[in-house]
């Protein structure tokens, strides 16, 4: 396998501008030749969809969900980040690269978010005109507020809904270009496998949720845009469906996959209660602009917050981190969090929880303009905890939310298979091991409204891909496969729920692979998730058959597939004798208790080889190069 | 707690439903509805018996996907909540729950509680957009909008298309949910050059999709999980004569 990254060369701020007029273009009149195949329709697959029908081309786009409009971008709460400086605070693309750069802790390709600051502005121009509601000021202006990781405000947003109104301005521009009959758009669809014909990506295998159909469909060029892992965690901020399934399906046909231990745990969520909990809930970020995080000073302590004095509580984040404060980056706060119950001095039944304290900024600036900034939070909080937020500090706990890593791309989002592209949260690309907070949305924006549209030109103008049917055996042999695998599951008859393995397997990886690993957990886990899994495969309950809405045999395929990808995090996680951010080794941390970079030995990217059932995966290792940031310990002091 | 639950069990859109009773397991206040019915779901698997089939997805109020009447009531007894966002301190011990799906000629039934709502994105095909390609648009404060409007079109733009307006009303109107996106986009001046045609064609879509008319009950904003209000009704029926007088 050979990974290049095909970054040009040039200065960082000419690279993008560079390649765009070097990049070889279609035709107008030649672009409806060109059939792409698009795999999940939220932030990126959506705008990219959209982007590429307006082009010309012709689009199928398939989403498990009823409608793209209910892709998990929706639930994105606090904002977009875009180097607009608006505020005259002293932003500027290259501040927006720095900051991406160093939240994640060096360990993302400069050129890429260079390219990703520089898009930001655009997507904000690109969504107001679509008539994204953002908040505005008086004179009409637009508002913004700021996000961890940063000292300016860049963040724009639309109450505590930014990704539902973003998600719902992209759904529109699909909606658009549906009734126009430029995009086939398949709802609650599925795709199970990736077909490759002589080592190109050609097409998909799908199974339709509702009637349980296998089919095929082949295209010139195929793009994954199916969102991160964080499922695997069970317990996770993701939506129910969220899964690894087109990417790990596509991982097992041979492309790389890249970084799979960068998971961020973000550190302010709704406590873990009861033993059914099926899913957690987050706060947004943004919450800590006026919120003071706090954990009482003394152990075991059981008072009431308001009880509790001033001078026997640690504002822990303001202490340790005095310039950044509140808004220190995620994987910060998350292990902050988590030292302070580590340390006996957590809060609430489960006593794994901090306040999150808004009595100061209500006392300064009145409950009106807090319930302004962020009603629907604070009623979010009173639904699920029944408290009322506005009385009394939220309880807050880190959770699992966004995976950093994901299949390798090159430059043009292209994965080492040609021909599959991978776009959004499912490619590793930009945020290094941590993603700062508005980044998401930023990301899976710039992807689909503003990079792959060039890309994949370039691609097709280049390669002219042959026109092919389903009727070649690569298609009928992966439909088979797909087939066989639906009948074994079904044929088991197994005596455990998939849930409860699901949830067996996600209480591992937290607790192992988590927010702190260390080497004996992470070779336990690589012992017992396969035996684990070995089970599954025996005893595993799915009822009901093939061609029918069968729930348990929709959860019970993506559930294997989180089996297999949980053991590569672990093979990732053991490899990586380091900590940098949201990938923590206990063993690799300053006497101060920070995470530990080594730059001598691991500044580069770990994408994994499949080779085969049983068969330890082949590690590559494309290396980092900092040409314009100076390679530096992370500090937010 | 305990509580009885009556749901309606329908294996597909040909076969005839009907309501079966089950007891749920042992559960706290603290669980959602929905996590009550997935540990209901697990006892059912165990003993062989086909899960109930309802539809979700976030389980934090915004994507729209759960969709269940229960007691009659879309989304459940609690005010301006999905019914993901419904927790079982909302009753009591012993009570009983009927559990049924949208009912509305143009959503039909997929399985148990699970409709299809199709015809929603299908009104947004026909016009539920402003028509502006990638690229090219203007810098993003180059249009001041003031703060007021922006709100209301924000009011508006809340919606999350989960169709308990349709499932209220007794005519099966979805008149809210059209009257929510033409609200937002009328509120904008981005939306304005569209303006006509847009109100025209999401009316025209919706009456072909089968979805009834609007009869002034005021049930859908009873229900609506995001307090979206009647007003825009009004709103989208004035747009809708400009645009018939303009046309």
């Amino acid at each position: 396998m050979k990974l290049e990254a095909k970054i040009p060369s040039g200065p960082l701020e000419k690279k993008w501008a560079n390649h765009k007029f070097e990049s070889k273009l279609v035709n107008p009149a030649n672009k409806h030749k060109f059939e792409v195949i698009m795999v999940g329709t939220g932030l990126a697959g959506g705008s990219a969809a959209a982007s590429l029908a307006e082009l010309g081309y012709k689009v199928k786009a398939f989403c498990f969900q009823d409608s793209p409009r209910r892709a998990h971008s929706i639930a994105a709460q606090g904002g977009i980040n875009a180097a607009k400086n608006y505020q005259n605070d002293g932003d500027s693309v290259y501040r927006l690269f720095y900051d991406t750069i160093k939240g994640g802790d060096f360990r993302a390709r400069e050129a890429n978010v260079y390219r990703l600051a520089e898009v930001s502005a655009n997507i904000i121009d690109q969504c107001v005109a679509m008539g994204v509601p953002f908040a505005r000021e008086y004179g009409g202006q637009l508002a913004n507020r700021s996000f961890g990781g940063a000292q300016v405000s860049r963040t724009f947003y639309a109450r505590g809904q930014t990704g539902q109104q973003l998600l719902l301005g992209c759904y529109a521009a699909l909606s658009r270009q549906v009734g126009l009959g430029n995009v086939n758009m398949i709802p609650r669809t599925e795709m199970l496998d990736l077909v490759v014909i002589d080592g190109v990506a050609r097409g998909i295998i799908t199974r339709s949720l509702v009637t349980g159909k296998i089919e095929a469909h082949v295209a010139d060029a195929v793009v994954l845009a199916t969102g991160g892992y964080s499922n695997v965690f069970f317990l996770s901020t993701n939506a129910m469906g969220c899964n690894t399934t087109a990417i790990w399906r596509a991982y097992k046909r041979g492309a790389a996959f890249a970084n799979p231990c960068y998971t961020q745990i973000h550190p302010t969520c709704i406590p873990v209660s009861g033993d059914y909990q099926s899913k957690l809930t987050l706060m947004s970020e943004s919450l800590r602009n006026d919120g003071r995080i706090w954990a009482p000073k003394k152990k075991g302590a059981n008072r009431a917050p308001q009880d509790i004095p001033e001078d026997e509580r640690d504002y822990y984040l303001e202490r340790k981190y005095p310039s950044f404060g509140n808004l220190a980056p995620r994987d910060i706060s998350s292990r902050a969090a988590k030292e302070a119950c580590d340390d006996g001095r957590g809060v609430g039944e489960s006593k794994r929880g901090v306040y999150l304290d808004f009595a100061d900024t209500i006392k300064r600036l009145g409950e009106n303009v807090i319930r302004e900034r962020y009603g629907n939070l604070f009623d979010m909080y009173h639904e699920i905890t029944g408290e009322n937020p506005y009385k009394a500090p939220m309880r807050i706990y880190p959770a699992p939310h966004y995976t950093m890593g994901g299949l390798w791309v090159d430059y043009n989002l292209m994965s080492n298979i040609p021909g599959l592209f991978v776009i959004g949260e499912a490619n590793f690309s930009d945020h290094g091991a941590n993603r700062l907070g508005a980044s998401a949305l930023m990301q899976g924006l710039a992807d689909g409204y503003f990079v792959l549209p060039y890309t994949i030109g370039h691609y097709f103008a280049s390669v002219k891909p042959k026109k092919l049917s389903t009727d070649r055996a690569e298609f009928k042999q992966a439909e088979q496969d797909v087939t066989a695998r639906i009948k074994k599951l079904l044929d088991l008859k197994g005596k455990r729920t998939v849930d409860s393995y699901h949830r067996e397997l996600g209480l591992k990886m937290w607790e192992r692979c988590g927010m702190a690993r260390n080497e004996a957990g992470l070779k336990k886990n690589l012992q017992v998730i396969p035996t684990l899994y070995e089970q599954y495969w025996k005893d595993v309950a799915v009822l009901g058959n093939n061609e029918e809405f069968n729930t348990s045999l929709e959860k019970a395929l993506r559930v294997a597939d989180f089996f297999e990808l949980a053991e590569l995090m672990c093979h990732d996680a053991l490899d990586r004798n380091e900590s940098c951010g949201g990938h923590f080794r206990e063993e690799y941390q300053t006497s101060e208790g920070e995470a530990l970079r080594d730059d001598k030995n691991y500044c580069y990217v770990s994408a994994w080889e499949y080779q085969g059932e049983g068969k330890k995966p082949v590690q590559h290792k494309e290396a980092l190069y900092f040409e314009f940031v100076h390679l530096a310990e992370r500090s937010y002091k | 707690m305990k509580v009885t639950l009556h749901v309606w069990r329908q294996p597909n859109a040909q076969t005839k439903g009907k309501m079966v009773t089950y007891e749920s397991p042992q559960i706290t206040g603290d669980m959602s509805f929905l996590e009550m019915l997935d540990v209901l779901n697990e006892t059912l698997t165990m003993k062989g018996e086909d899960p109930i089939a309802f539809d979700h997805d976030c389980r934090e109020g915004i994507c729209g996907t759960c969709s269940l009447m229960i007691n009659g009531i879309a989304h459940g007894p609690e005010k301006a909540i999905t019914t993901c966002q419904l927790y079982m301190r909302s009753f009591k011990d012993g009570d009983h729950i009927y559990v049924e799906p949208w009912r509305a000629k143009a959503f039909p039934v997929i399985k148990d509680l699970v409709v299809d709502r199709s015809a929603f994105d299908r009104i947004m095909a026909a016009g539920g957009f402003i028509s502006v390609n990638a690229g090219g648009a203007p810098d993003a404060n180059a249009i001041p909008i003031p703060k007021d409007d922006a709100e209301l079109a924000m009011d508006a733009a809340a919606c999350i298309g989960c169709g308990a307006c349709v499932a209220s009303c007794k005519n099966a109107s979805a008149m809210l949910f059209v009257a929510a996106k033409v609200s937002h986009m009328a509120h904008l001046p981005q939306g304005h050059p569209e303006r006509n045609r847009r109100v025209i064609r999401m009316v025209d879509q919706m009456d072909d999709e089968g979805f009834g008319n609007c009869t002034n009950q005021y049930e859908c904003e009873a229900v609506c999980p995001k307090g979206i209000s009647v007003s825009f009704i009004a709103k989208m029926n004035r747009e809708y004569i400009r645009a018939s007088l303009v046309a």
